[in-house]
């Protein structure tokens, strides 16, 4: 039900008042003495060379690939969270556990696979 | 309690058109994907109010995550500057197609209800309980174990075809 929810919206109202209030604050009373050192993009303390917009290497997409497939795992996780407790009473605990940990060892299988073939190592 | 859920409502619509206007409207695409994020909260938002209390988390898990992840990957590989001009916006034309398609909604819910097409809507109890994570879970668990352990060769495939395509071969 909604109302369970209350304290959830409570906590998203006051990040979302915190973080604006901070930022209004910090414009309104924050002392500005700008020069040009300041107002140079930051690179780690380097000297800002060319744009921004070059061309990535793929293995940033591979990165976020492997992240997509690992969100979706905790998509199927969540449900069997929140469910376990039901399933110990009901006496079922071993057989879903079983069932989730075959899927995990499946995806853990993709994750294995990647790392042997140095999928995530940047040369 | 009753009455905070339409209210939740339309704060929720509001704030997701606006979303919405802002991410067509704005010339950076980085901050047009900012607000795409401000539109798929707020659409969780809704489904909460609904009583879809999985799908709300599943919303902000995947879409507001995971596929916004890959839209921020996709401005960066196509290394989008900014957006070219938008054309002068018409506003009497949007106005116009937006009082049309709301009158015609309206002359549609009121003629289907006349004519009694509509379908009841599940009380707010049946939807609560359709829509909570134990009842699915029970099903997923159980009865779709199967199913399940397919999903998973399918994310399998795609994380090896991932690797598999963006490998560099060795020359």
């Amino acid at each position: 039900m909604l109302s369970d929810f209350t304290p959830l919206f409570i906590q998203l109202l006051i990040a979302i008042g915190l973080s604006f209030t901070l930022l209004k604050a910090a414009a309104l009373i924050g002392p500005k003495r700008a020069n040009t050192i300041k107002l140079t993009s930051y690179e780690s303390g380097m000297d800002p060379i060319g744009s921004a917009r070059d061309r990535y290497s793929v293995k940033f997409y591979l990165v976020a690939m492997i992240f997509i497939v690992f969100d979706v795992e905790v998509v199927f996780l969540y449900p069997w969270a929140v469910t376990f407790s039901e399933f110990l009473d009901a006496g079922v605990g071993l057989g879903v556990l079983s069932v989730v940990f075959l899927f995990v060892i499946i995806l853990a299988i993709g994750l294995l696979y990647d790392i042997k073939k140095g999928g995530l190592e940047f040369d | 309690m009753l009455m905070t859920a339409p209210i939740m409502f339309f704060v929720f619509a509001i704030v997701a058109l606006a979303a919405a206007l802002g991410m067509l409207l704005s010339k950076n695409p980085v901050s047009s994907a900012l607000w795409l994020i401000l539109n798929l909260f707020c659409v969780a938002g809704l489904y909460l109010t609904l009583n879809a209390e999985f799908i709300a988390v599943i919303q902000v898990l995947v879409y507001a995550g995971a596929i916004m992840v890959l839209f921020v990957f996709v401005i960066m590989l196509l290394n989008l500057a900014e957006l070219p001009d938008l054309k002068k916006v018409e506003w009497r034309r949007i106005i116009a197609f937006t009082m049309g398609m709301g009158l015609l909604s309206m002359l549609t819910f009121i003629s289907a209800n006349a004519l009694d097409m509509l379908p009841n809507p599940p009380s707010l109890a049946a939807a609560a309980e359709n829509g909570s994570v134990t009842n699915l879970g029970k099903a997923l668990f159980t009865v779709y174990a199967m199913p399940l352990e397919i999903i998973g060769i399918l994310l399998l495939a795609a994380t090896i075809g991932a690797v598999v395509i963006a490998k560099r071969k060795p020359v």
